[in-house]
């Protein structure tokens, strides 16, 4: 079974989603959007790295995002006023990772597939790397699900309460490095943070509880990467932005359900 | 009530924010007892919050110490809490942050407090007062020995107010917990409490509302304009509350340092 790329594609998606559904709706919630923008541009940068030293792909990819995430965070803890800032990191990530590419012979012909993905051509190490990141990103977010949720609703009465918000911050900047690791061959560096906000943002109107809107996130996720996978075969359009495009649809969607 | 331990008890309390050269607070000498209410008044800018804040450990000290009581149980109200849109949260979901709570447990503080039966609405479609009792309500969760109330009438018409602080006395009441309050709303608040403290950076000066009322720093600090009001309020507070201040002694000192 394993055997067919539509099957390694379709699981390569969704063992992405179970990752994104929680920690989507966390980016939402803290209005982290700039964060994930930062930290999945800096991938491109690790996988310049990785090629140019004969690293392995995810870990150098997963070594960069960590980096940037630790210095993101660094940074919003400094203050309110870090937006232009985070601006400024996000696109210099970008331009930064794409002149390192040039000076890497051979992937320059690669890079569309780490742009956009290139959820058609994942094997079976692939999988094991994204449904073990996966994993990992959903043991932590439960691990401290009340103290995220806590320090998220408000800093000071989670302090109040003996929570570090500092630290919550940490385990959220780490996941989301997990995420951008494994998210660059299914929908490549530009639309991680796709898959991050837009099911998470068609989630909030269906939603009462943070519990319920992961669980919403995950289900148009899910939704997405199936859907959008479907459309690629049958319309012969690339399969990483079929499965945005399908999100984008659910989030519209949702806004006309929400309204009533 | 004098002769108990303190529950927080801090001495010659200093803070400074990084890369000031002024501290916000200076020399700050603060003790309060089971069951007692203290309320914080000062213009904006004073170190109120700060205040509150550095007693609940919350603000690094650039100098002097506080002591909390081992094992204080303290229940926080913040000043200005603001709950992301994106974030969609009911009541009952709120109540059980950090620590879950049984919906018997919920009922009976969101009944407490006034608010009963709020169990199912989202936080966001609260009104300013019914979010302030919620807030109270998450705060008395944990039997607190201590409730910290930063600017807890913020956005509360004037019957709101009232009607809050007749709350505070009434859970006063029921749980024994002392209360300590932030406020420049003056007049209301001060009817509510067993003693004032008069802050700007230092201690003013500090002592029953009376005592308090008649210091010439407390009128420097907020005009020959409160005259009429606290008139208003001295006629309210011995008409309502004899016993409280009567007694207490007049003991309000003076502390300079510059």
């Amino acid at each position: 079974m394993l055997d067919d790329f539509m099957v390694r594609a379709a699981l390569a998606g969704l063992g992405l989603v179970m990752a994104t559904g929680a920690l989507g709706s966390f980016v939402v919630w803290r209005r982290m959007a700039y964060f994930g923008d930062s930290t999945s541009h800096a991938a491109i940068l690790g996988v310049a790295l990785s090629f140019a030293f004969a690293f392995p792909l995810y870990l150098g990819t997963l070594a960069v995002a960590v980096g940037m995430a630790l210095l993101v965070a660094w940074l919003t803890g400094r203050g309110q006023s870090m937006d232009t800032v985070l601006g400024v990191l996000a696109h210099s990530a970008l331009a930064v990772g794409l002149v390192a590419v040039s000076f890497v012979p051979g992937l320059r012909v690669d890079l569309d597939a780490f742009l956009f993905g290139d959820i058609l051509a994942v094997g079976k190490d692939d999988l094991v790397w994204i449904w073990g990141g996966a994993a990992l990103v959903l043991a932590l977010l439960i691990w401290r699900w009340q103290r995220l949720i806590a320090a998220t609703v408000n800093e000071e009465l989670a302090m109040a309460s003996g929570i570090d918000p500092k630290f919550e911050r940490l385990i959220l900047s780490l996941a989301l490095a997990v995420v951008v690791a494994i998210a660059i061959r299914i929908v490549g560096a530009l639309l991680i943070s796709a898959m991050l906000i837009v099911p998470a943002a068609a989630a909030r109107g269906f939603s009462r509880t943070p519990e319920q809107m992961v669980g919403f996130a995950t289900l148009a996720g899910i939704i997405s990467v199936l859907g959008g996978l479907w459309g690629s075969l049958r319309l012969d359009t690339p399969a990483g932005p079929s499965i945005v495009v399908v999100a984008a649809m659910i989030y519209a969607l949702s806004l006309v359900t929400y309204r009533r | 009530m004098t002769d108990a331990t303190p529950l927080i008890h801090a001495t010659d309390l200093t803070v400074r924010p990084s890369g000031a050269e002024v501290p916000v607070l200076a020399h700050v000498d603060f003790a309060i007892r089971p069951a007692e209410i203290v309320t914080v008044v000062g213009p904006n800018g004073s170190g109120k919050s700060t205040l509150v804040r550095a007693l609940l450990g919350h603000v690094p000290l650039a100098a002097g110490r506080v002591e909390r009581k081992p094992g204080l149980r303290i229940g926080y109200v913040p000043q200005r809490v603001h709950i992301e849109q994106a974030l969609p949260m009911t009541v009952r979901r709120f109540l059980s942050l950090p620590v879950r709570v049984s919906d018997e447990r919920a009922a009976a503080e969101l009944a407490r407090t006034g608010v009963p039966g709020l169990e199912s609405r989202q936080i966001s479609a609260l009104s300013g007062g019914q979010f302030q009792r919620v807030l109270l309500a998450r705060a008395l969760l944990n039997d607190p020995q201590l409730l910290v109330l930063d600017e807890p009438t913020q956005g509360l018409d004037q019957p709101g107010m009232v009607g809050f602080y007749k709350l505070i006395e009434e859970v006063r009441s029921q749980t024994g917990a002392a209360v300590l309050m932030v406020s420049h709303d003056l007049l209301v608040v001060m009817r509510a409490s067993d003693r004032v403290i008069c802050l700007n950076g230092h201690i003013c000066c500090e002592g029953t509302p009376q005592a308090v009322s008649a210091a010439p720093a407390y009128r420097a600090m907020f005009g020959a304009d409160s005259q009429g009001m606290l008139a208003l309020y001295e006629h309210h507070h011995d008409h309502d509350h004899d016993h409280v201040g009567t007694g207490a002694g007049h003991d309000h000192h003076h502390h300079h340092h510059h």
